[in-house]
């Protein structure tokens, strides 16, 4: 069983290997389908940003109540505001977001993806000599590796300002003086590496989801697999990913 | 020599065979229908012609150029000169009737907007169903459904079509339907055209040829009036069906 289940998730992993392989060497090369692009980002970003913006927003929220006990417990309160920022804009809000948009989009794409291989709609894009794989999965693929830094960074804001009417409620701190706070508080180091990184989320929340569906066999049954799968790989990729992210982002800014 | 030639071809799924040494050919501007019960390997041929399947062995050309391990970029371009009429006929979900016609065309052909939009219209008008133009293809009948995939399949005027199954899934009179439909379009757009069925009824209507296949291979040849004279349990079971 658990030989069966090492071996299905790196025979996943090699083939995803050359599936984003064929993804860099399709995505440099005309013809560029910038419209479907477009349509995507839309799409997948009006999908997104309400559930995102609401759990980003109760997450800061969760985080001030939490952290304050135990900072007050050792008279640092004060530094609320910049524990709550630095958690949320290198960590939390990356993450929390990948982790939602990979239970939302990338099994969203497999399940697309995967009815349309199982009625034969791919190959009826291939007999029309037209490249599936560039008009379906580079530009979902595309629009997620955008639509990630973007979804962050609006998510770190709602949780910020979640985190703020928290605090708002315990104390009375000023708007001016908590952002000052925030703001102060936030380096390069922070603020950089942890947008830079959900390009990369973004990367493995697109590919995951248009690899399970594109390869989807077995008809409906092998969609709501494909489905499962792409939440469950990407959520899993996301992790282990972070976490070498972190080391390396630690180990260059310290 | 004919435009597509099928030369001892084989197909095998997990070990299992399903093509075995396959032979046909088609002569340019003809209809060859492949007649076969469920099962026996016509989807798999006629996917093996248009490049979608690998056979196992055998070769396939088309107007002279071997298909089989043909590059994709050479493929796409001998593609763009055949139509494909799928069995569920695969029109795009996301996409109305208009985007589905557009989509292939606008890809193939430099064409205003107005000229795009004269063209659809025109192919609409062909196969009756102009008034759908804007309908998604969730809000359309099996029989609507293979009358647009048969507009978005020849509206790029196709050298050569190719049919799978086109009266799978339709009750008898939708199924005539489809079939005159066929038989009008091919005597206007004059394709060579390759047709799997099983339906005695559709081959009547558009055959110049007909081909049995049967486990694997090309059982008989010819005219529909030559194959009713031949002494063979299959291709009898066929014309006991009408």
């Amino acid at each position: 069983m658990v030989r069966s289940l090492v071996s299905s998730f790196f025979g996943q992993i090699g083939s995803l290997t050359i599936f984003s392989w064929r993804f860099i060497r399709s995505v440099f090369f005309p013809p560029y389908e910038f419209g479907e692009v477009k349509r995507h980002l839309d799409e997948l970003g009006s999908r997104s940003l309400p559930l995102v913006g609401t759990t980003g927003f109760i997450v800061g929220l969760i985080l001030a109540m939490q952290t304050r006990p135990t900072l007050f417990r050792f008279g640092a309160d004060a530094y609320l505001p910049a524990m709550v920022a630095i958690s949320f804009v290198r960590e939390l809000g990356p993450v929390i977001t990948a982790l939602i948009v990979a239970g939302r989009v990338s099994s969203g794409i497999g399940a697309e993806l995967g009815s349309m291989r199982v009625t034969e709609q791919i190959d009826a894009m291939e007999v029309s000599g037209i490249d599936p794989f560039k008009f379906l999965v580079v530009t979902r693929v595309l629009a997620c590796i955008i639509l990630q830094p973007l979804l962050t960074a609006i998510v770190n804001a709602l949780g910020l300002f979640g985190a703020y009417i928290s605090i708002l409620i315990e104390s009375d701190i000023s708007w001016t003086l908590y952002w000052d706070s925030v703001i102060r508080s936030l380096t390069f180091a922070d603020v950089i590496p942890g947008l830079a990184k959900t390009t990369i989320f973004g990367f493995i929340i697109g590919i995951v989801g248009c690899h399970q569906g594109y390869w989807t066999t077995g008809g409906t049954v092998g969609v709501g697999k494909a489905s499962t799968t792409a939440v469950v790989l990407s959520s899993l990729l996301i992790i282990l990913v972070d976490m070498i992210l972190v080391k390396i982002t630690v180990w260059v800014w310290g | 020599m004919g435009l597509i030639e099928v030369r001892n071809v084989s197909k095998s799924f997990n070990g299992l065979p399903v093509l075995e040494d396959v032979n046909l050919v088609v002569e340019e501007g003809t209809t060859v229908v492949i007649l076969g019960k469920s099962g026996v390997g016509k989807s798999v041929l006629l996917k093996a012609i248009i490049g979608l399947i690998e056979p196992d062995a055998g070769s396939i050309r088309i107007d002279g150029h071997e298909v089989v391990g043909m590059k994709r970029k050479d493929l796409n371009a001998l593609r763009r000169q055949m139509g494909y009429l799928f069995q569920g006929a695969a029109l795009y979900d996301s996409m109305s009737v208009r985007e589905n016609l557009i989509f292939p065309l606008e890809r193939r052909e430099q064409l205003t907007r107005e000229e795009l939009e004269e063209r659809i219209i025109r192919q609409l008008e062909m196969v009756g169903l102009e008034d759908a133009i804007d309908k998604m293809p969730a809000e359309l009948s099996g029989g609507m459904k293979k009358r647009i995939a048969l507009a978005r399949a020849l509206i790029i005027n196709p050298r050569i079509m190719l049919y799978d199954e086109p009266t799978t899934g339709l009750d008898p009179i939708t199924a005539r339907e489809i079939s005159y439909l066929i038989k009008e379009l091919q005597h206007r757009y004059q394709p060579t055209s390759i047709a799997v069925t099983h339906d005695m009824m559709c081959a009547r209507i558009i055959a110049d040829k007909v081909a049995v296949l049967h486990d694997g291979v090309v059982e008989h040849e010819g005219s529909l009036d030559e194959l009713e004279k031949v002494d063979n349990e299959i291709v009898r079971s066929f014309f006991a069906t009408e």
